[in-house]
């Protein structure tokens, strides 16, 4: 099992979870070597998930912005809209095989609660979600699905009432009930061996995409740009091209309202060396050690703190992680939605800003590979609340200019 | 030579022919002030060693009264500073009773580790129990903290295996193993695990150091039942919320 990232990572648990922990550590590592557990996951991953996901060039964008061709991964095609059910399948099939029966989960924006609720149903085993109760009122419509779907879910009240306190939560069961309980975590964030075991799922996101760049293109890509929350989505896209060394990697970190105004959920440009949820990390803290609130208009950024991978390939220089502020990633998904066709989650617009902002300035040769994690379909009355308080905004700042 | 408080409160306790008494206290609940005078209320009435809780942001442990507590201390503002001014205070009243610092990790490594050894000594600190440092992460807090005479207390919980806690047990023999009576967060229950006693047994033969239980302890009845087969007992949440709800605890501590 791989423990540490550099200086990051560990296993930073209550002691009651060392046991599940080792345990889960065992049965991952005999999975990955059992031919029929790969076999399974592809199988699922093809008949169910709809993969591979194909790759979209932006002909319209990438011409209006005249300088590099944008190229985007579509995740978000997959059935339930985002990368993150190749992950709860990944772990899922984890928890069949080690005889779990229940599975637990944490959700921010509520993707990978709908993410796990789906294999929950397919797998036939029951589920519980945690979820932020602020985020549970801004995203209503995922609830529902996941309630559709015969997950519990549970609104977390206490603390920010957000994503890192549905996370307390569901430790807490965890901690509980460990015995017959699998914590499906949705990112590669938490204790080892969860960040190299939803890498590896997700990796299927960068296989895929070399592949097919090389098919339709007969080159790589020159950049490889993703969104980072927690990061899973990220490291998927990278873990494909981690040893080209030519293409580069771009993580796109929230800015929210802009670094400067301390409202973001920038952990790698905004934050020092902590230690939450059973990693340490780069985290959004106070002087004295406690967790900041975060913000960013996209609930799946909205996290204090990032894997411990990420961190490592940053202090290394293999990726860089630059900040997309929410004006910047709304203009891009409105940029999608109209030279495209394509509706794009708030999340991954902010790599799709990155790429927008880097296009224009590139050669026509260049491709810029965006992950487009998930369909917007989730976000549409946020943005159209976004846009009429920006738009009050402006109007009461013109009224008092005049 | 620095006295080991730790061993010596255990040794008192053995003597009198009783188990010796840890107390938690969540400190800045209900307020600073009276964390202090809780803790006065404590010794007096009988707790040998008080382990002082520092409140942070994301307890996850924790069960709903110790949570509680600790939102309201941060509320107003209390700090791990604050804790190890409040330590200092404490030890000039009460120079024999051994200090416990009790949080998460991430306040001291916010702090750094020499930093917080160097501030936690000078305020005559004992131990650290940071809950989420388990046996393979500790050594980065407790090669800085031994050279400033101070020790770490290890958790031990109900599926961590005996070589393990033999294990847990090595390089601090100086301090006492806390081990965890239930699979879960903190919190009082009407009944301990009928399989707590052999568990307790089967730990203390493993090692020479005290050990004490805790995780749901409140009456008198579950300490003395689990002084029979522990060094100590540690009550924490029903201490706490007694203090919240009345301000004080003066007089019987246990129900």
């Amino acid at each position: 099992m791989k423990t540490h990232y550099g200086t990051y990572g560990g296993q930073y648990v209550a002691e009651t979870l060392m046991k599940p922990l080792a345990d889960m550590a065992v049965a991952y590592d005999e999975a990955k070597a059992d031919p029929a557990f790969k076999r399974e996951f592809d199988e699922i991953l093809r008949d169910y998930v709809g993969r591979e996901s194909p790759l979209t060039v932006c002909r319209r964008l990438s011409a209006h912005l005249g300088g590099a061709q944008i190229v985007l991964k579509r995740e978000d095609l997959n059935h339930t809209g985002a990368h993150k059910v190749n992950n709860t399948i990944g772990q899922a099939l984890l928890a069949r095989r080690m005889g779990k029966k229940r599975l637990i989960a944490e959700t921010g924006a509520g993707m990978h609660g709908v993410a796990t609720a789906t294999v929950a149903a397919l797998f036939g085993m029951p589920c519980e979600v945690y979820m932020g109760a602020i985020d549970v009122k801004r995203q209503a419509p995922n609830v529902a699905r996941m309630e559709m779907l015969g997950a519990k879910v549970h609104a977390v009240e206490e603390g920010s009432a957000t994503l890192k306190d549905a996370m307390n939560e569901a430790i807490r069961d965890w901690v509980t009930n460990c015995d017959d309980t699998f914590y499906v975590i949705g990112t590669v964030a938490g204790p080892a061996p969860y960040p190299e075991m939803v890498r590896d799922f997700q990796s299927v996101i960068g296989v895929e995409a070399r592949r097919q760049c090389l098919e339709k293109f007969g080159r790589l890509p020159d950049q490889a740009i993703a969104c980072v929350g927690g990061g899973s989505n990220a490291m998927g896209l990278f873990a494909g091209f981690i040893d080209d060394a030519d293409v580069r990697l771009v993580g796109v970190e929230a800015g929210g309202k802009g670094l400067a105004t301390g409202e973001h959920a920038a952990s790698i440009n905004g934050g020092r060396l902590g230690v939450l949820h059973g990693a340490k990390t780069m985290l959004l803290q106070t002087d004295d050690g406690n967790i900041l609130d975060t913000y960013s208009v996209s609930a799946g950024l909205d996290y204090p703190g990032v894997g411990p991978e990420h961190c490592h390939l940053h202090d290394t220089g293999r990726a860089e992680y630059s900040v997309i502020n929410d004006d910047e990633a709304v203009a891009a998904f409105d940029a999608l939605c109209r030279f495209e066709g394509i509706i794009p989650a708030l999340e991954s617009s902010h790599a799709l800003a990155e790429a927008i902002k880097r296009a224009p300035s590139l050669p026509k040769d260049t491709i810029l590979l965006v992950n487009l994690s998930g369909r917007g379909d989730k976000d549409m009355e946020n943005i159209m609340k976004w846009k009429e308080s920006r738009r009050s905004a402006s109007g009461s700042s013109a009224k008092s200019e005049g | 030579m620095k006295a080991n408080r730790i061993a010596n409160a255990f040794a008192r306790a053995k003597a009198e022919g009783r188990p010796a008494f840890v107390a938690y206290l969540t400190i800045g609940y209900p307020t600073l002030a009276k964390s202090e005078a809780a803790i006065d209320q404590l010794i007096a009435g009988g707790a040998d060693i008080i382990e002082f809780g520092v409140p942070f942001s994301d307890p996850f442990a924790d069960g709903a009264v110790i949570r509680a507590a600790a939102y309201e201390a941060l509320r107003q503002g209390v700090t791990l500073d604050n804790a190890l001014a409040l330590a200092a205070r404490v030890r000039a009243k009460h120079p024999d009773t051994p200090i416990v610092v009790f949080s998460y990790y991430n306040l001291i490594l916010s702090k750094g580790p020499e930093a917080f050894a160097a501030a936690a000594e000078a305020a005559g600190a004992d131990a650290v129990l940071a809950v989420d440092l388990p046996l393979e992460e500790r050594d980065e807090l407790l090669s800085v903290l031994k050279p400033h005479g101070l020790t770490m207390v290890p958790l031990i919980a109900p599926n961590t295996p005996i070589e393990r806690v033999v294990e847990s047990a090595k390089g601090v023999e100086d301090s006492f193993l806390y081990v965890i009576t239930v699979k879960g967060i903190t919190g009082a229950r009407a009944e301990l695990p009928p399989e707590l006693t052999d568990r307790l047994d089967a730990i203390r033969a493993a090692v020479s150091m005290p050990i004490a239980a805790g995780f749901g302890v409140s009456t008198k009845a579950q300490a003395a039942e689990i002084g029979r087969h522990a060094d100590g007992f540690i009550v924490g949440s029903a201490l706490v919320k007694r203090l919240g709800e009345t301000g004080s605890l003066e007089g019987d501590l246990l129900a």
